[in-house]
């Protein structure tokens, strides 16, 4: 056996000290020792993108890291898009163009769509295909998930 | 499925790591960015009973010039190299490689070190650090050394490291003024590992005349390979249509390539030849202006 490790780290704006075992992956951190079910786990090696999070604002993959990994990391799932009121502009553009269907893949979708407008406010058609490009969907075909992007970059931009 | 328990170690320097690399060997393993390494342990293929974290060693991260060669620190994340100002200024061919790594969330964490010791002869930065005739630095315990791409690789997944050394920096040459450049890959879907990955380097002279040419290929033989033979066809040469022709062609001679379930070894040679002749076509329109 090896030693648990005390981590410390801030999710969605809040503190959370736990302890972990050193091959808990993040993931399983997040959804098993948080209940922060909204990432989802889906290949598990790094293909499909559902399980995309913030850290430290940067989209990666939690099923690439160890929860070891992120002490003292600053992490946003998809449950800190919405405020108690109202979805994000994010969510709103994919429920309105209906960039989703079953939903396992919309939390990876969400997270890597925010980082990408924040670095690209006004992206092309193009740009937003090749940066979701690294999500799988097998519902949508994609189309509408490209619509509710470039729709949430409209919507952004207004504010 | 999930990685087997280990033993977790996060050194926050470089003598440290080695050290502890000294301490456990072949047992132990070093984690960077953990794009390669993560999978192959969920998938159980790895199983190290000791993991070394660098991503402590803040040391290891940073671009910058000495004299005139670019040096990167080994746990400089891919991303920060492709959007490196210094580096698209003036060794483009490494970040436009470097954006066909994956997605853009795979090089938000993979490091440039990570790729380099991983070792895929498909992989674009070992491929672009043998066209700009890159080295690697190494930290062993007795001391450090430099290798070049030849020294580094030896074959598949493998290289010339010994279980305590660390890669900690990389070091690459400037490129003369006139240098055209392309790098160009092939691959089946968005992100995917490379069929075929051609890096392309020409150095002119006023005349026009190509004065060297450097042609570097991954996915097409056991570590990224220079076509030399193509190269010294172009070298010193007024570049012609057919001259190019020519040496894509000499170039595809000089893979050794297999099949897997991407490509026949018949494609992917095929592929080589005309990878290398689009990126010859574009390097020299670079120079010499659409000809």
């Amino acid at each position: 056996m090896t030693d648990n490790r005390r981590i410390m780290v801030k999710v969605n704006g809040v503190d959370y000290e736990r302890w972990v075992e050193p091959r808990r992956l993040l993931v399983d951190f997040l959804r098993d020792d948080l209940e922060l079910i909204g990432t989802h786990i889906g290949c598990e090696h790094g293909i499909c993108g559902s399980c995309t999070v913030l850290l430290n604002g940067r989209a990666v993959r939690s099923c690439l890291m160890f929860a070891v990994q992120a002490d003292g990391a600053d992490i946003m799932t998809v449950e800190g898009l919405a405020d108690s009121k109202q979805l994000h502009p994010l969510q709103a553009a994919f429920r309105e163009k209906h960039g989703l269907q079953c939903g396992f893949c919309t939390p990876g979708m969400l997270m890597t769509a925010y980082e990408f407008l924040n670095e690209h406010p006004d992206p092309s058609e193009a740009e937003v295909r090749k940066n979701m490009s690294g999500v799988l969907c097998r519902c949508t075909g994609y189309k509408q998930v490209v619509d509710s992007v470039m729709e949430a970059a409209r919507q952004m931009r207004k504010k | 499925m999930k990685p087997c328990a280990f033993e977790y170690f996060s050194p926050q320097s470089v003598t440290e790591a080695v050290a502890l690399l000294d301490r456990y060997g072949d047992d132990a393993k070093i984690i960077a960015g953990g794009q390669s390494l993560v999978p192959m342990m969920n998938f159980r293929l790895a199983r190290p009973e000791i993991l070394i974290d660098i991503n402590g060693i803040r040391e290891l991260e940073y671009i910058k010039t000495e004299g005139d060669e670019l040096v990167i620190g080994a746990l400089t994340r891919e991303r920060d190299v492709e959007q490196s100002p210094l580096v698209i200024e003036k060794w483009p061919l490494l970040s436009k490689a470097v954006s066909y790594i994956g997605h853009s969330t795979i090089r938000n964490r993979g490091t440039i070190g990570g790729s380099l010791v991983h070792a895929d002869p498909s992989a674009e930065i070992p491929t672009s650090l043998c066209a700009l005739n890159g080295k690697v630095k190494v930290m062993g315990p007795s001391g450090e050394k430099e290798l070049a791409p030849e020294e580094f690789f030896l074959t598949y997944l493998t290289t010339s490291l010994e279980p305590s050394d660390l890669l900690v920096e990389v070091r690459i040459p400037a490129l003369p003024q006139k240098t055209g450049w392309s790098f160009r890959e092939l691959s089946r879907r968005s992100g995917d590992f490379a069929i075929v990955a051609v890096g392309i380097l020409l150095f002119t002279e006023k005349t026009g005349v190509c004065r060297e040419a450097r042609i570097s290929m991954g996915g097409v033989a056991p570590t990224p390979v220079r076509a030399e033979r193509a190269e010294a066809l172009l070298a010193g040469q007024k570049i012609s249509e057919k001259l190019i022709e020519q040496a894509a062609q000499q170039a595809a001679e000089e893979t050794e390539t297999e099949p897997d379930y991407h490509a026949s070894a018949e494609y992917r040679r095929d592929m080589a030849r005309v990878f290398v002749k689009r990126g010859l076509q574009e390097a020299w329109n670079m120079v010499n202006g659409g000809q």
